[in-house]
């Protein structure tokens, strides 16, 4: 950094990661990380059956282990009214299965014992009589008559459909359609994948049994939200519960939710009286915690005779798994997915979205993914490609004659969206000429001839990230507003204190920049502090891409509240009316003598030592801010691949990525968020999926089936930039930690179905893995 | 995901190691680098009440060997194969297969030996022997046998090894003539098993197919010869015409089982892709040969 | 059972059962808490430790196998406050998000520099990719290794060459 004053690490200066001194030198903090005195550790015994009535459990053999301290079954959580918890979707979820299970991996059972090893022997020993029953597997299935009704626990169920749930206008979009001279038509499965953390999940509850108080270290991305629900599951008073949410090893949702080993521990620290920790293996993360998508989608495009859209229908179907788990605001039973419209100026649409119980892990988080956003981008995106095909237009031309202009912003959508703003040919004209659109299409044309695969995909998206406003979304009731609370010390150096948390995003230096942005106190001098809800400000957590375009506008706004107070400060220091004072980055000064100035850290020691007569001493405040709208981050994506004829192996050659994110508050940040983005959606696109038999048992449960992308197989990506601010957020910012999954599987997919077009191959479903494209190929007649 | 107890020993010597494994037998596992017997034994798939750890036996590491034979001792790392750069034109067969062997931190601590004696079908160290003709050396406290590597192979994770076995040494026999030969793997993603894999071998004696090799991975219940493959290129000119005919009967001797990978007339057909392009590729290489 | 190893240069002993794996025992016994667990099947690499200087997977190693073994950790990577050029690589290249993966693609990463000193961007891909980042998407991590290089090269008055940035990445 450079000596001048200049650098002080404000917005749109990629200044060095605060963060990454501990990381570095193995001084990172995870939970697992966390050994207290008298610790105990807890392993869980799980369903290896997909569906079953449970006729006993008898832990005996397991209890007599030396070194085993207590063994949890689902009846003596039922003693403590804790063998069922609510879901983020206002269902059930058992803690410990008591009457059935209902998908392989399940809770059964838990033993704490003096030490892991000690607690997994145990495990083994635990002895379940299962009457297995007839697994249902997909949602078609769940939903035919007669099907064995998963939830019989609950009496108002009397068959396996959860939802039913419709957005847009119907008569608008069947009359549209009946105009239209041409329709095409996409089924596609989103496939069902995982967040999966290089860290999983785990927890340190520590209940003090002299005071009461429950310390929980938890992998959380929402400790404020899990404190309120822990108070609410296990009937402890709120003021007693403080949840610590440490350094997180990633999150991408799968973070959100409270698990039943969360639950089964902090049960355990109580009635043991000693603190329990319990760090979940891969198989468990995999089969048991938050999956995203599992999403069945038919999509409708009408268009007129010139490639101009008409209007989008859509029928989805989601597999929800055993219990309706979904993280996602109460109104919208399908997320957010009425962004499907993306990025263009569609006149109608309608939705109609029904879930279905099967005996499959509940989840439904969003993996990198705002609420079925990805989802939605996906099926749109893939319906253009498509549309492209069946029309004989080029994808960017049929893009560009459909987009929503420019001039149009702010622009109300036909599924009842206000987005706020956008430039989405410049996006995409700028990734054409990065990528050398023309002369890779001159290339395409020779391999052609020559009987070569080769194809170009692009994907020009549109999201709708940073919930709330706090009328209209919510996370189990609670409003999705965030906050920020900033104090400023004597001597100028500030502690910012959010609601959000971390998973690596950077927090810890990108709100320092604001700070120093709003403020002029140098980042360096801000520590930014998250995750202990004893001393942050309640907050709704880091999901949804919606720390910027939240808790970044709060942190904006509560700068400028501490800015008016400065003010007054100055004026007091200068002995000038405060009309007089103006401002400029880092200090004040009396109009007309811009030479004599108090700089913020005069006027914060002035807070604590030189106040005029009735101000309250110090300089410090929080906000709790509602944002007015969502924002609606987009870019294009493009793709080029190469198809090997013999194998079916597809080799992404290059990747261009245009980001529109608003305005980049550390673009170093941002670019590193939106690689990382493109790796996820490389890895759904391609090899990403956790899959099932017929008797629902889970294939995709450990690293060595579920496959993610090693530096090997993942391309080189190259990123580039416009910025369209937005209007509504203090900052202009937007939020873009997950534009690149969001949009980048459709380019992916897109280009191998431009190269496998030629030969009537216009879908394969994610993972397009290479046996899938083999025998798409083999029946098209194309062999090597 | 933790092993169950067992006791351990790490004899420093091959006769002390032998003695152990005569007293215990099947309760017994000989443990090398440990690279697929750790994780068998994580996932509690395996319990033996002993591990008798090899490591320490200063014998059966390296590799040596003349112009007429490659020995490679049981207990070599596969990185130090990989490391050992004459073996592009010695054996490129085996330079070849080393490198698509699971990945980089595995190969410092996995040995061949180890991974010939796990003997899993989707492994590939079966196949390159299979391919080269080469012979394994065990020994017992009753002494030491060669085995082919044709007959070594039983069946999934079964070999002709016997439980008071310890195998010491890999021989690869070197041709006089012009040879060459490769390695092709599919696999989803680095530290895959194969979906596919195919070893092939080929001498060259005065233009014409001396001897073949070819050998599958993952396509049948153990690292598997295409033998009619093999017989239709001896004494052949190496044609388009016969790479393309024993590509077929390699195929055709494949017997995969549709899974996640892919469905078994996928597998055949990469069989039959993989042979035709490991041909060419050994043509090309054994043509170009001083 | 006692198992005493040298690790970051200092010798350690622990009294562990002969099932311990090396990463519990570093973690657990030594209070080596930067090696990290990911996935239990010798498939991510977050676990990665230098053994006698090769880097392998700590949670598919016993405990027992490293008897009288040297060890590295990223915790013995940096000299007193210098830091190891890879560490300071990853800090200015932004080769890191949550942290998790770090250690073991620094360490990884170390041993690679020792022995050649000036990879191609394919040859770093190719030393870590028995390893798994779920946050950077790798291109950070290659250029953070990169940046190591070229500053071991300046401390050893070595001209570094540079590769074009866009060089050609994975695939074989």
């Amino acid at each position: 950094m450079s000596v001048e004053t200049a650098s002080i690490g404000a917005v749109g200066e990629s200044i060095k990661r605060k963060e990454d001194g501990r990381f570095i030198r193995g001084r990172g903090n995870y939970v697992d990380d966390i050994t207290l005195p008298g610790m105990l550790h807890m392993a869980i015994l799980r369903s290896p059956v997909a569906h079953a009535r449970i006729r006993s459990v008898d832990t005996s053999r397991a209890a007599a282990v030396p070194g085993v301290v207590a063994v949890v079954t689902g009846e003596l959580m039922a003693q403590h009214k804790l063998a069922w918890m609510p879901t983020l979707s206002g269902d059930t979820e058992a803690v410990l299965a008591t009457d059935k299970v209902r998908f392989q991996g399940q809770e059964v059972a838990a033993v704490v014992a003096e030490s892991k090893y000690i607690a997994e022997d145990a495990v083994g020993l635990i002895d379940v009589d299962y009457d297995v029953l007839p697994a249902v597997v997909t949602p078609q299935q769940a939903l035919d008559a007669g099907a064995p009704v998963i939830r019989d626990d609950k009496h108002e169920q009397t068959d396996n459909h959860i939802y039913h749930w419709e957005a847009g206008d119907k008569a608008a979009t069947d009359a549209a359609f009946a105009r239209a001279s041409r329709v095409v038509t996409l089924s596609t499965h989103y496939p069902r994948c995982h967040p999966a953390p290089l860290e999983t999940c785990g927890i340190v509850a520590d209940v003090n049994p002299a005071t009461g108080k429950a310390t929980i270290y938890l992998t959380s991305q929402a400790p404020h939200a899990h404190r309120t629900l822990f108070a609410i599951v296990a009937g402890l008073p709120e003021q007693m519960i403080r949840i610590v949410s440490p350094d997180l090893g990633g999150g991408f949702g799968n973070k959100v939710p409270i698990y039943p080993g969360y639950v089964v521990a902090t049960a355990a620290s109580l009635l043991l009286g000693r603190p329990v920790k319990w760090i979940e293996d891969r198989t468990e993360n995999l089969i048991s915690t938050g999956f995203a998508r599992d999403y069945h989608m038919t999509g409708e495009l009408a268009l007129d005779d010139t490639g101009k859209m008409l209007a989008l229908r859509v029928k989805l179907l989601s597999d929800n798994g055993a219990f309706f788990a979904d993280a996602q605001p109460t109104k919208f039973k399908a997320g957010l997915f009425h962004i499907v419209t993306g990025s263009y100026d569609i006149g109608a649409a309608h939705i109609v979205a029904d879930g279905a119980y099967t005996n499959k892990a509940p989840g439904g988080v969003a993996y990198r993914c705002s609420f079925r956003v990805t989802e939605a981008s996906y099926l749109i995106e893939r319906l253009v490609e498509n549309a492209a095909v069946e029309l004989d237009k080029d994808p960017a031309e049929i893009r560009l004659h459909n987009f929503i202009p420019p001039e149009a912003f702010p622009y109300h959508s036909a599924t009842g969206w206000e987005y706020d703003s956008g430039d989405y040919p410049t996006a995409l004209k700028l990734a054409l000429d990065k990528i050398g659109y023309e002369e890779l299409r001159r290339e395409q044309a020779a391999k052609r001839a020559r009987g070569e695969l080769m194809g170009i995909g692009i994907a020009s998206f549109t999201e709708v990230v940073g919930a709330g406003k706090g009328s209209e979304y919510d996370i189990a009731g609670l409003r999705m507003f965030d906050s920020a609370e900033l104090r400023v010390h004597p001597t100028g150096k500030a502690v910012l204190k959010l609601g959000v948390k971390s998973q690596g995003q950077g927090h810890e230096t990108t709100f320092a920049q604001i700070v120093a942005e709003e403020l002029g106190i140098p980042a360096s001098d801000v520590e930014v502090q998250e995750g202990d809800t004893d001393h942050t400000p309640y907050g709704l957590g880091t999901y949804a891409s919606r720390s910027t375009p939240v808790a970044g506008a709060a942190t904006a706004v509560v700068c400028r509240k501490l800015r008016a107070k400065a003010r007054s400060l100055a004026a007091h220091l200068f002995e000038a009316s405060e009309e007089d004072i103006e401002w400029e980055r880092g200090r004040f000064y009396v109009k007309g003598s811009p030479d004599q100035v108090k700089t913020i850290q005069d006027v914060a020691f002035a807070a604590y030592t030189n106040l005029p007569e009735g101000m309250e001493a110090g300089l410090e405040g929080v906000t709790y801010y509602d944002p007015p709208n969502m924002t609606f981050p987009y870019g294009t994506y493009v793709v080029v691949v190469d198809i090997d004829k013999g194998t079916g192996e597809v080799k992404v050659r290059r990747v261009v990525a245009v980001d529109d994110c608003g305005v980049r508050i550390n673009p170093m940040i941002v670019e590193g968020q939106i690689c990382g983005g493109l790796t996820e959606g490389y890895g759904i696109a391609f090899m990403e999926l956790i899959t099932f038999d017929e008797d629902g048992n889970c294939i995709g449960s450990n690293f060595m089936d579920y496959l993610i992308p090693t530096a090997w197989e993942t391309p080189n990506f190259e990123m580039h930039a416009t910025v369209t601010p937005s209007p509504h957020h203090p900052l202009g910012a937007k939020g873009v930690g997950e534009s690149a999954t969001v949009g980048s599987p459709a380019a992916y997919v897109n280009a191998v179905i431009d190269a496998l077009s030629p030969h009537g191959i216009t879908n394969i479903d994610m993972p397009v893995t290479s046996d899938k494209v083999w025998a798409a190929l083999r029946s098209a007649g194309v062999d090597e | 995901m933790f092993p169950a107890r067992f006791d351990y020993v790490a004899p420093r010597t091959l006769d002390e190691a032998l003695t152990l494994l005569h007293q215990h037998g099947d309760e017994a596992k000989v443990l090398a680098g440990g690279q697929s017997l750790i994780p068998l034994l994580k996932l509690r798939l395996a319990s033996p009440s002993l591990l008798i750890d090899i490591g320490r036996v200063p014998a059966m590491a390296g590799i040596s060997g003349d112009n007429r034979t490659l020995l490679i001792g049981a207990r070599t790392r596969h990185a130090d194969i990989e490391a050992d750069t004459s073996l592009a034109s010695r054996c490129p067969l085996v330079a070849d297969a080393v490198r698509l062997i699971s990945d980089p931190l595995v190969r410092n601590m996995g040995t061949a030996g180890g991974s010939v004696c796990h003997a899993d079908p989707a492994g590939d160290w079966g196949s390159v022997m299979l391919a080269l003709g080469a012979e394994f050396v065990a020994r017992s406290q009753s002494g030491e046998r060669t085995m082919p590597a044709a007959d070594f192979f039983l069946g999934p994770f079964t070999t002709a090894l016997r439980p008071d076995e310890i195998m010491t040494e890999i021989r690869i026999p070197i041709s006089q003539g012009r040879a060459s030969g490769t390695y092709l793997k599919l696999e989803r993603k680095v530290g895959d098993f194969a979906t596919v894999g195919v070893a092939v071998q080929v001498e060259m004696d005065n233009g014409h197919v001396a001897r073949a090799g070819i050998a599958l991975t993952a396509v049948a219940s153990t690292n598997v010869r295409a033998t009619a493959a093999e017989q239709s290129l001896a004494g052949q000119v190496l044609s388009d015409a016969a790479i393309t005919s024993a590509a077929r009967l390699a195929a055709e001797a494949a017997e995969p089982k549709d899974d996640i990978r892919g469905s078994a007339a996928y597998k055949k057909d990469v069989v039959r892709v993989f042979v035709q392009r490991g041909l060419r590729t050994a043509r090309e290489r054994a043509e170009v040969q001083r | 059972m006692k198992v005493t190893v040298t690790v970051n240069g200092t010798e350690r002993s622990a009294d562990v059962e002969p099932r311990v794996l090396l990463v519990d025992f570093l973690r657990t016994n030594l209070g080596l808490t930067g090696t990290h667990v990911g996935c239990d099947t010798t498939s991510c690499g977050a676990c990665a430790v230098l053994l006698d200087g090769r880097p392998v997977k700590s949670c598919t190693v016993l405990a027992a196998q490293a008897d009288g073994c040297a060890l590295r950790t990223v915790e013995g990577l940096a000299d007193g406050a210098n830091l190891h050029p890879v560490q300071d690589g990853f800090h200015q290249e932004h080769g890191l998000q949550c942290g998790y993966c770090t250690p073991g693609m620094m360490l990884v990463a170390a041993a690679l520099l020792e022995h050649n000193p000036n990879p191609s961007e394919s040859e770093i891909r190719w030393a870590i990719s028995g390893q798994i980042c779920r946050c950077t998407g790798y291109v950070n991590i290659v250029k953070a290794i990169r940046h190591a290089a070229a500053r071991m090269a300046e401390q050893q008055q070595v001209p570094a060459v540079t590769e074009p940035a866009a060089a050609a990445a994975g695939g074989r």
